[in-house]
């Protein structure tokens, strides 16, 4: 990466050289981030400019449909409360998940009677439940985070699971003759030895989420981000309805983000002893 | 799990006294049981230093998981003071071969060392005391901060050193501890255990299968047969105190002691070897 | 030779537990005691009857549930109702045509985006340039969820096969390409350097040196494409209707045939296991078949 500015240089480099060559650097950076991003932006651009085709809107149509539509009441009708169920469902998959696997995880024979019909649930694709689910309880709230629930909760449990049954057995040796017990154990031992598994069932668990709530409402609702997406794509307001996949891709991507910082936080040693590991190999 | 925090006489623990009783161990398999310790019987005095020998597959790390109250012994007991041991008791810590499994890798060394501490609720001033002593007694008080991974087998070993004398145990259990560094490293970390022992008078009860380790190391030497295991042979090591790698080694005694042993173990290798013949002869 | 690691569930091999390692090896084995309790009798059942066991009970519950009125039956008909309009089911085209449907929509987008997926990976992966200019463009598409494109797919596509495979496809190929990519990233520089000293040509590097090395990361990739492009097809025939099972569960559904939904559900549950079994067995398969191969070559 720095060959192609370093060569030139011999001993005592001056400081406006050592600058200059940060600067370059930092600019090849930055085209390597931006590049491609932006000549699709532009093609995108040039492309819709010129087309006549009543689906594909004009960028800054697209944009000022935008800022038209949800930069306004829709945050907190229909924004918010996606949201709202969202996190309601997937903490609520996670909170679930983690104390089912950390309960089967440390009992082999309530696991072996389980697994099968665990992994079965796992396998069902968790969109076929919202019919299900809207049988039992309606359309309302209540539904859309059970099916949230009842779709993000596999990954998380079975992962977790797997994470517990792997726990070192020298480091839960250790954990009891310190007389590491109860709580204390969960905390110090159990949990941190499995994150690795319970953070991989989380990042599935999450993207499983996003496509239930926005299905959920597309399927059977009155208001939410899916169903508004839906009702423009019905009734032909076309920038509209591009802006809300914007908008869905967006939350995609923010969340995703938010993700890799939480993992990047908890998981920080583990990427330490797995390069260390590797790095005696 | 049972019994970690058994109701027993505290001043009885100080003891430090370890006693094994007829402890035999059957490891019930799908189908087929496997008894690894036939019958051990013997005492470790309060402050003693004793090494345990045996061929590899003796059975050795069994025995130390039923001392430690790790494993129920099938039948047999182990007493530590007064009190009989069932689950790991207080006042006893135990240092593993894999150095690189018994500490917490999401932990900084510091935080291992005082974990124990904050689990004998002991107050935080006195913790930070503690690790800070004992961190600098095995030479790694710079080291709080990393996280062990960061360092070497050696001083992984010296972190989880430790953290055992940081509990100030009564009885410290040795499981093998430098049979996976170098030879360099092992001499310092034999070295740094006996002066923590000279220093701190618990008891040690060290398990390897190294002999010259063993008589260089032990007050005494055990030599367990192969499996099914017995004690074979118990010497006394009659050594100056003040132990040196060179000219403790070098000592005709040293030499003497070591023939001794050897002869043990070759002898402990066939022990069972006339009673299985007698039997199905199922040795590997 | 490099162990390959699930990048899942990857975890060192310091941390991986050795299951139930008795601490010394074994020694002299004892005839088993003659007569065991009735407790040790219950734990020598094997865990596989468990699981079955735990099957039963489970179909039991079901069973039982509607029938002693803990659950009103309109909401949960008993299990033996399920597996009878199940029988019906089995009996009817127009099941096996929808069952068909979903199969091949699954199939035809899982092997489009697989393809994409592998062919893209191992030439963005091979080119520094081109990994760096992608990285960013990458990362944000990756996470945009695939349903945000129904409306889209509806619009220009319509109702048919068209818009499953758009979202199918737009789906899984995400896991392969980024799995790819990270198994051509994974190459041993080594063993790169000696191919390109020894002169060999690209395609022969890609097939010797690369290939190889990413193999395991694309069943990978593959397992988890494979179940993310059935969640796909199945929402797009829930939610466009286009035909398949989905459609028809959530036909059965509003028109008040319980059992029906519930038997359609299980099927689309069994078709999950199936994938699930078929992408591990293939893993199992290709690796082994990779690790003998290399194995052979270095001998």
């Amino acid at each position: 990466m720095s060959g192609m500015t370093g060569t030139k240089t011999k001993g005592a480099e001056s400081r406006a050289g050592r600058g200059l060559r940060l600067l370059r650097s930092g600019a090849v950076h930055l085209a390597y981030l931006l590049g491609l991003p932006a000549a699709l932006l532009a093609l995108w651009w040039v492309l819709a400019a010129r087309s006549t085709n009543f689906y594909y809107p004009t960028l800054d149509e697209i944009l000022a449909a935008f800022a038209e539509t949800w930069f306004s009441e829709r945050i907190v009708d229909d924004v918010l409360p996606s949201l709202g169920r969202l996190a309601a469902g997937y903490l609520g998959a996670a909170v679930i998940g983690i104390g089912l696997g950390v309960l089967l995880g440390t009992r082999p024979r309530i696991r072996a009677l389980l697994e099968p019909v665990l992994e079965f649930f796992r396998a069902v694709p968790p969109p076929v439940l919202i019919p299900v689910l809207m049988l039992v309880a309606g359309i309302g709230d209540t539904m859309k985070i059970v099916v949230i629930i009842s779709g993000a909760l596999w990954p998380v449990l079975l992962n977790t699971v797997e994470g517990v049954r792997a726990i070192d057995e020298v480091l839960s040796d250790t954990a009891r003759c310190y007389g590491l017990t109860g709580t204390a154990r969960l905390r110090r031992l159990v949990l941190p030895g499995a994150s690795p598994q319970i953070v991989a069932g989380l990042r599935q668990a999450l993207s499983i989420s996003i496509i239930l709530m926005v299905i959920s409402e597309m399927f059977a609702s009155s208001s939410g981000l899916g169903f508004t997406v839906v009702q423009f794509q019905r009734s032909f307001a076309i920038p509209e309805m591009w802006s809300g996949i914007l908008l869905l891709g967006l939350l995609g991507f923010a969340l995703s983000l938010l993700f890799a910082l939480f993992e990047s936080r908890v998981l920080g040693w583990y990427r330490g002893l797995r390069q260390s590991q590797r790095g005696e190999k | 799990m049972t019994g970690t925090k058994a109701a027993a006489p505290a001043t009885e623990y100080s003891a430090g006294a370890l006693a094994v009783r007829g402890v035999r161990k059957v490891y019930q398999g799908s189908g087929r049981t496997v008894e690894a310790v036939r019958d051990l019987t013997f005492t470790v005095g309060a402050g003693d230093l004793a090494c345990i020998v045996g061929p590899s597959g003796a059975g050795k790390t069994t025995l130390l998981k039923c001392v430690a109250g790790l494993l129920a012994p099938t039948s047999g007991e182990v007493r530590l003071g007064d009190a009989r041991v069932q689950g790991p008791p207080p006042g006893m810590a135990v240092v593993f071969q894999e150095y690189g499994r018994s500490l917490f890798p999401w932990m900084t060394v510091g935080a291992n060392v005082e974990l124990p501490l904050k689990q004998k609720k002991i107050g935080k001033a006195e913790r930070a005391a503690l690790v800070a002593q004992a961190l600098d007694s095995v030479g790694l008080q710079d080291a709080p901060a990393a996280y062990p991974w960061q360092l070497s087998g050696g001083m992984q070993q010296r972190v989880a050193i430790a953290r055992a004398i940081a509990y100030e145990p009564k009885v410290l259990l040795m499981d093998e501890p430098f049979a996976a560094v170098d030879a360099q490293t092992r001499a310092e970390l034999e070295d740094l255990t006996r002066s923590l022992w000279r220093k701190l008078g618990m008891t040690v009860l060290f398990v390897t299968h190294d002999i010259d380790e063993a008589v260089y190391l032990g007050e005494r030497v055990l030599v367990l047969s192969a499996s099914p295991t017995v004690v074979m042979e118990d010497i006394d090591v009659d050594l100056p105190a003040e132990r040196e790698q060179l000219t403790t080694r070098a000592l005709p005694r040293f030499a003497e002691l070591r023939a001794a042993v050897y002869g043990h173990v070759q002898r402990a290798k066939t022990f069972h070897s006339a009673a299985a013949a007698a039997g199905a002869g199922d040795r590997p | 030779m490099r162990v390959h690691q699930r990048a899942d569930t990857g975890r060192p091999p310091a941390l991986s537990p050795a299951a139930d390692r008795p601490p010394d090896p074994p020694a002299t084995a004892v005839p088993a005691p003659a007569a065991p309790s009735a407790a040790a009798r219950l734990r020598a059942v094997p865990d596989a009857a468990l699981g079955v066991l735990g099957i039963v009970l489970f179909a039991a519950v079901l069973e039982l549930l509607p029938r002693l009125g803990a659950v009103p039956a309109k909401y949960l008909p008993p299990f033996s109702e399920m597996l009878g309009a199940l029988g019906d089911e089995l009996g009817s085209g127009a099941f096996w045509t929808a069952l068909l449907d979903t199969v091949e929509g699954w199939a035809y987008g899982l092997a489009i985006a697989v393809v994409a997926g592998t062919a893209l990976g191992l030439v963005i992966g091979s080119v520094e340039v081109l990994r760096k200019a992608t990285a960013s463009t990458i990362e944000f598409l990756r996470p945009i969820p695939s349903v945000a494109l129904i409306p889209l797919a509806v619009l220009v596509l319509g109702t048919g096969l068209g818009s499953t495979l758009l979202l199918v496809v737009y789906a899984a190929f995400w896991p392969v390409l980024l799995q790819v990519l990270g198994g051509v990233r994974d190459v041993d520089p080594v063993a790169r350097d000696t191919a390109v000293g020894y002169g060999f040509s690209p395609w022969a590097r890609l097939r010797h040196v690369v290939w190889p090395t990413t193999l395991p990361y694309l069943m990978t990739g593959l397992r988890l494409a494979a179940s993310v492009a059935l969640i796909l097809t199945v929402s797009s025939q829930l939610i466009i209707g286009s035909p398949g099972l989905g459609s028809e569960i959530a036909r059965a559904q509003s028109s008040n045939a319980i059992p029906r939904m519930y038997a359609l559900v299980l099927v689309a549950g069994a078709l999950g296991v199936c994938v699930n079994v078929l992408a591990r067995a293939l893993e199992r398969r290709v690796l082994s078949w990779h690790t003998s191969v290399r194995t052979e070559a270095r001998a």
